[in-house]
């Protein structure tokens, strides 16, 4: 489904991402943990197609396309799905008008006709019970005054209306507490099945009791330093991550 | 070429204004001559050099006369869904024969004297205020009587042309009795391509507890020019609304000043800014809170696109009896090129201690985070931008209390835009 090749990104000049491999297939669930500011975002971000990181060298090719030759809004349409570390508010923009504009854009690129007011609140209704989302929330602004876990699991409500094939999910699980953890990971797994692909960012292993991964990768400096699978997660919940770290720093000596 | 700070410019116009109303006139041309067109770097017209506009624009500063209108033009310039009533002017006059009579209301055109035309907007506060009121030809007199509540809106409706002369001055006396209730639409029709200058007054004698709205549009194009005064009296327990919003414009200047009278009353002015091209809008407002326990609110929304310019010049003036006063002004601005630019001014003086007053600026871009948001769940970049801009001006939208008007002005906003959502 996706195949990352010697993805290389820069900031400003400054090289983030510095040759990334990754092959996803249909149905799998794969985990990127890493420490901070080692890249995992920035990867998220490149996939979802954020023009500020300029991509220098590399290929990611999505379902037989060329994913970096797209426009974000296309990738969306592709079914790219980017759950957001950092929600953005937007005030002004109702929740309800922004997912209808949104459905309506990526049904239109895929030939359906455009759901009519009922049909999509039904389907709303339907899709606000997978992440127990509140009406109410939805009837205000994009994000606005939401807290940290009702916009993550705002996320994770979209995903679940949009339907998409690759899931990346940024950070879902930082800032929620068990029971709105266990909520979230609910929805995702349920949203699983053997035609879509998940993508977990996270840098803490507790996500991974939830939402169980096929492959465990680390992102350090730049690039995926070591793959395993689930139990790579709980030896890094143990260890930490300084041994790999000292690992990578010292052969790189 | 005109030399327009000698004055020589408008002299023919002086000349050939009517014999009515002389001794307003002669007062009006006598300030004018003594205040004398803006010169470069005026304070007051520091970042909309109008008379150099005008010097390079204007060829032909007589007034231009009016002309015919048929019924169809009037019907296919009102707003989809319109329900109201309808005042046509050609080139500034007022034409009743063309215009529907209002139960209950006064309507007339400006030649009959009414003895105080002038005292609200006084010629010696602005130079074009001056001219006006020394050349202006065909105006109109509104006078709602007392208690009578207006169910349905008056849209003042303007055609203009620039015909055998490209000056237009409009000019009209309102009046709305004690207790009374209306609302006012002011929207201008260009017809042919031509330049040319309108300079307008609007004089807005409200009553107590009066509650008057004022929506206008200006979409004229842009080749207009145009310098307007509105201002009004605003007495005890009254409520006047001003909504502005300009779209085109070669180069448009609004003062807009609202004189707090009596105690409860409220004063607000909304308006939006959405311009491209080299239009240039320049919105002067004026709140003179000289009573206490008075409320204003003031809000102007800007997006700016190609190498337009927006300017907003806020004054508040609160005089030294004017205790509980409660002020608020807020000028919000997206610039959307490089090439556009945005002046923006709060002018507070607050001569009482016991105020609330808040005011703000702001100047900045597209929130290049929200867009990205949007496009990351498939919505168009062209139609997320809208979106986006849309929002950013809601608030004043939502201050138009009229659905046909609203429906209008969104549709507007949708299409340049060009994005329909
Ligand atoms: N927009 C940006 N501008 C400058 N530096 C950035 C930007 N985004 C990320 N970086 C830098 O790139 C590195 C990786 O960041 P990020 O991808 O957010 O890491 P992670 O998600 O793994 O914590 C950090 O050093 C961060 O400071
Ligand atoms: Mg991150």
């Amino acid at each position: 489904m996706l195949t990352i090749k010697n993805l290389h990104a820069s900031v400003d000049g400054t090289p983030i991402l510095r040759g990334i491999n990754l092959e996803v297939k249909a149905g799998e669930v794969h985990a990127i943990m890493g420490p901070n500011g080692s890249g995992k975002s920035t990867l998220a971000s490149v996939l979802a197609g954020r023009e500020e990181y300029e991509v220098t060298e590399g290929e990611v090719i999505f379902q037989g396309k060329d994913l970096l030759d797209m426009a974000p809004e296309d990738r969306a349409r592709e079914g790219v799905f980017l759950a957001f570390q950092y929600p953005v508010e937007i005030p002004g923009v109702s929740s309800t008008n922004f997912l209808r504009t949104a459905l309506n854009q990526v049904r239109e690129y895929r030939g359906q006709e455009p759901l009519d007011a009922v049909k999509f609140l039904s389907l709303m209704k339907e899709k606000m019970k997978l992440v127990e989302i509140d009406q109410k929330l939805l009837s205000r602004s994009l994000n606005e005054g939401f807290s940290g876990g009702e916009k993550k699991r705002n996320e994770i409500f979209q995903m679940a209306m949009l339907e998409p094939t690759l899931s990346i999910l940024d950070e879902t699980d930082s800032g929620l507490d068990i029971d709105a953890l266990r909520i979230v990971s609910n929805g995702v797994n349920q949203l699983k099945s053997d035609k879509n692909a998940t993508i977990v960012v996270t840098h803490y292993q507790r996500l991974l009791d939830y939402i169980v991964p096929d492959y465990v990768h680390v992102l350090y400096k730049g690039r995926i330093v070591k793959s395993g699978t689930k139990e790579l997660a709980l030896e890094l919940e143990e260890k930490g991550y300084d041994w790999i770290k000292e690992e990578v720093d010292s052969a790189a000596v | 070429m005109s030399t327009l700070t000698t004055q020589d410019t408008f002299e023919a116009l002086l000349e050939s204004a009517p014999q009515n109303f002389s001794e307003l006139r002669a007062a009006g041309k006598a300030i004018y001559h003594s205040l004398g067109l803006p010169a470069a770097k005026e304070e007051e017209y520091k970042f909309t050099a109008i008379t150099k506009k005008l010097e390079k624009t204007i060829s032909d500063f007589r007034a231009a006369s009016p002309f015919s209108i048929s019924e169809n033009q009037i019907k296919e310039s009102l707003f989809k869904g319109f329900d109201g009533h309808v005042l046509v002017f050609s080139n500034g006059k007022f034409l009743p024969e063309l215009s529907q009579s209002i139960e209950g209301i006064e309507i007339s055109t400006l030649d009959i004297e009414v003895a105080e035309v002038g005292s609200i907007a006084k010629a010696e506060k602005d130079v074009f205020a001056a001219l006006n009121q020394a050349s202006f030809a065909g105006g109109i007199s509104i006078k709602v009587p007392k208690k009578v509540q207006v169910e349905k809106p008056i849209l003042l409706l303007s055609f203009n042309q620039a015909n055998e002369g490209q000056v237009i001055i409009p000019r009209y006396w309102i009046e709305v009795g004690d207790f009374a209730e209306v609302t006012f639409m002011d929207q201008s029709i260009a017809l042919g391509e031509s330049p040319y200058f309108v300079n307008k007054v609007v004089e807005v004698k409200g009553g107590i507890n009066s509650q008057i709205n004022y929506f206008r549009l200006q979409d004229e194009g842009n080749q207009v020019l145009e310098v307007s005064n509105i201002e009004t009296d605003v007495q005890a327990d009254a409520r006047f609304t001003s909504v502005n919003i300009s779209v085109s414009g070669d180069m448009v200047r609004n003062n807009l000043s609202l004189n707090l009278l009596g105690s409860n009353c409220e004063g607000n002015m909304y308006g939006i800014y959405l311009l491209n091209g080299k239009s240039h809008v320049d919105n002067h407002t004026n709140v003179d809170h000289t009573i206490p326990h008075a409320e204003s609110n003031e809000l102007y929304k800007g997006i700016f696109d190609g190498q337009s310019r927006g300017v907003f010049n806020g004054k508040i003036f609160v005089r030294q009896d004017a205790q509980k006063t409660n002020a608020f002004q807020q000028n919000n601005n997206v610039l959307l090129s490089e090439d556009a630019i945005v002046n923006t001014k709060p002018q507070l003086e607050i001569w009482a201690d016991d105020v609330k007053c808040s005011h703000g600026c702001t100047v900045g871009q597209l929130d290049e985070e929200a867009l990205f948001y949007l496009q990351a769940r498939g919505i168009d970049k062209t139609l997320a931008k809208g979106l986006l801009l849309y929002a950013f001006v809601g608030e004043v939208l939502e201050k138009i209390e009229d659905e046909s008007f609203k429906n209008h002005v969104v549709e507007l906003i949708q299409k340049r835009l060009g994005s329909k959502f």
